[in-house]
């Protein structure tokens, strides 16, 4: 009983920066402090916002954002955690890696655009591709390290009782690596959400990051501020998704 | 599992291992001549660093020797040994009856008989309730009981235990000690069991290997005379308990203050 109303104390302590912040930048702005044509405040951008939610227009822009978001990070994700486990298992595949990962990271990939949009014309494939870029690398670097880690008592248990090469591979390099791998596809997430807005800014027609774009350049304030905070909440749901799966896909971690 | 056969027979022969270490080279074991009968319970105490480990490393095929040659002799049994290691190395993403069974997975063993042996296995260590748990909702004593049906799962013609108890406390390893004296006694395999602790080699073993400080040889192999079935409490308050422990200490003693001063030299 106290503990829960501890719990609940803590909650509300959770809520009040954030509402609070938005009731100070209300009163300021009703108070006449701030242009309120450049500075739109909360309760015109909730306006706004339930407007384009009505007209269907931000479900449009969400959906290209999501499509790509997802289809880029699969793409990205998935051969990462593959390499990451093939280096850590065998030394030459590492060898001849190492010097592509440690060159191609530091890029910022939204340096690749141009590059990408002659490779895959102006259409969703060329953000798809840009995202899958740049989740591959904190991925195949996670996946590398939490594989690399593992602790020595496994491999001993593992040739002591038999397991070939592919059983190592699927039951216990990848195994063992998951919860690091995992880390890795945390900051994927919040990656590809960066380098997809930036590229929707310039490279598209469609997706948040070319509405706020666009609102900048007629100056609608209120739907750059519904943009933004979009891509926030995108950014929390899909965290929130995240950790429910992790909780399924690794029961075994300490809660 | 198996009734009256006799486990693996072991002749190790002039078995030496050198370590390239960052100083140089290191030698870990010399002059290492050893036969192990079939069913025997053998037990090796040794200072710590005496090589002991790399010992059943290498017969477990984890590590390979400088020089000298192992003879293995397990025919009749499906696994030549299984390794019972200090800590349970349970894999923590799996149930505890997957662990158990993973060495009959990596044999290619069919599910439905791999499943009754492991059945069978959690019923040797009273673990039958606890089959979908994962290690980490276990004592340490019941991971420690998971990691020994995984390895007699396999039906192996010998064990090989490095300091399997060393992490539980004091009431745990009795129960321990005594299941594992029960289980030896029903199967028959060959067990090579290292430890530190003196009573644990007499209650447990046929015969115990006093090991000398780097590099590692042979000091004295002494026999352990009490009959079995044991009862180890009981046997632990004999007088001939005693002496035989007092015996080997003496044997020991030497060994561990040479490596004392060898360490405070270095």
């Amino acid at each position: 009983m106290n503990a829960l109303s501890a719990k609940a104390r803590e909650r509300a302590l959770y809520l009040i920066s954030p509402v609070g912040l938005l009731i100070v930048w209300q009163v300021l702005l009703m108070a006449g402090i701030g242009d309120r044509r450049f500075i739109p405040a909360p309760t015109d951008i909730a306006a706004r916002f339930w407007m384009l939610i009505e007209s269907g227009e931000l479900a449009w822009h969400v959906g290209a954002t999501l499509w790509r978001v997802f289809a880029g990070f699969f793409a990205g994700s998935v051969p990462a955690v593959a390499v990451g486990l093939l280096m850590a298992m065998f030394r030459p595949v590492r060898i001849f890696v190492d010097p592509l990962i440690a060159a191609i990271f530091p890029i910022p990939k939204i340096a690749l655009m141009p590059l990408l949009l002659l490779a895959f014309g102006f259409g969703d494939a060329s953000k798809i591709a840009l995202v899958a870029i740049a989740v591959f690398f904190p991925v195949v670097v996670n996946t590398y390290t939490g594989a690399a880690n593992i602790e020595k008592i496994y491999w001993d248990v593992a040739r002591n009782y038999g397991a070939s090469q592919t059983v190592l591979f699927t039951r216990i390099v990848f195994f063992g690596a998951l919860p690091t791998i995992f880390a890795g596809l945390r900051i994927a997430l919040a990656v590809s959400f960066i380098v997809l807005v930036a590229s929707e800014f310039v490279a598209s027609k469609v997706g948040i990051g070319y509405m706020i774009w666009n609102s900048w350049e007629l100056l609608q304030v209120d739907i750059m501020f519904v943009g933004i905070v979009t891509v926030g909440v995108l950014g929390l749901l899909t965290s929130v998704l995240f950790n429910e799966i992790e909780r399924k896909v690794i029961p075994w971690k300490a809660e | 599992m198996a009734g009256a056969r006799r486990g693996a027979a072991v002749e190790i022969a002039a078995l030496r291992k050198e370590y390239i270490s960052g100083t140089g080279r290191v030698l870990a074991l010399a002059d290492i001549n050893l036969k192990v009968a079939a069913g025997e319970f053998l037990c090796i105490v040794g200072p710590s660093g005496c090589g002991k480990s790399t010992l059943l490393r290498i017969l477990a095929g984890l590590d390979t020797q400088t020089s000298g040659s192992i003879r293995i002799d397990a025919a009749g049994w499906p696994v030549q040994n299984a390794m019972v290691f200090q800590e349970s190395g349970l894999f923590p993403w799996m149930s505890v009856a997957k662990n158990v069974g993973f060495g009959l997975m990596t044999r290619g063993v069919p599910a439905a008989e791999a499943a009754a042996r492991v059945d069978a296995a959690l019923r040797l260590v009273g673990l039958t309730k606890f089959r979908n748990h994962f290690p980490h909702q276990l004592s340490g004593g019941m991971r420690q009981r998971s990691a020994i049906a995984r390895a007699f799962v396999t039906d192996p013609g010998m064990l090989l235990m490095d300091e399997p108890f060393a992490a539980l406390d004091a009431q745990n390893r009795v129960i321990l000690q005594a299941e594992l004296v029960r289980i030896w006694e029903q199967t028959g395999k060959t067990v090579i069991y290292i430890t530190h602790s003196i009573d644990e080699a007499l209650l447990l073993g046929d015969r115990t290997v006093v090991m000398t400080a780097q590099p590692g040889r042979i000091k004295q192999i002494i026999d352990v005379p009490f009959p079995h079935p044991r009862d180890l409490m009981a046997l632990s308050a004999a007088p001939e308990f005693g002496r035989l422990k007092l015996d080997i200490w003496r044997v020991l003693e030497e060994e561990v203050m040479r490596a004392r001063t060898e360490e405070e030299e270095r």
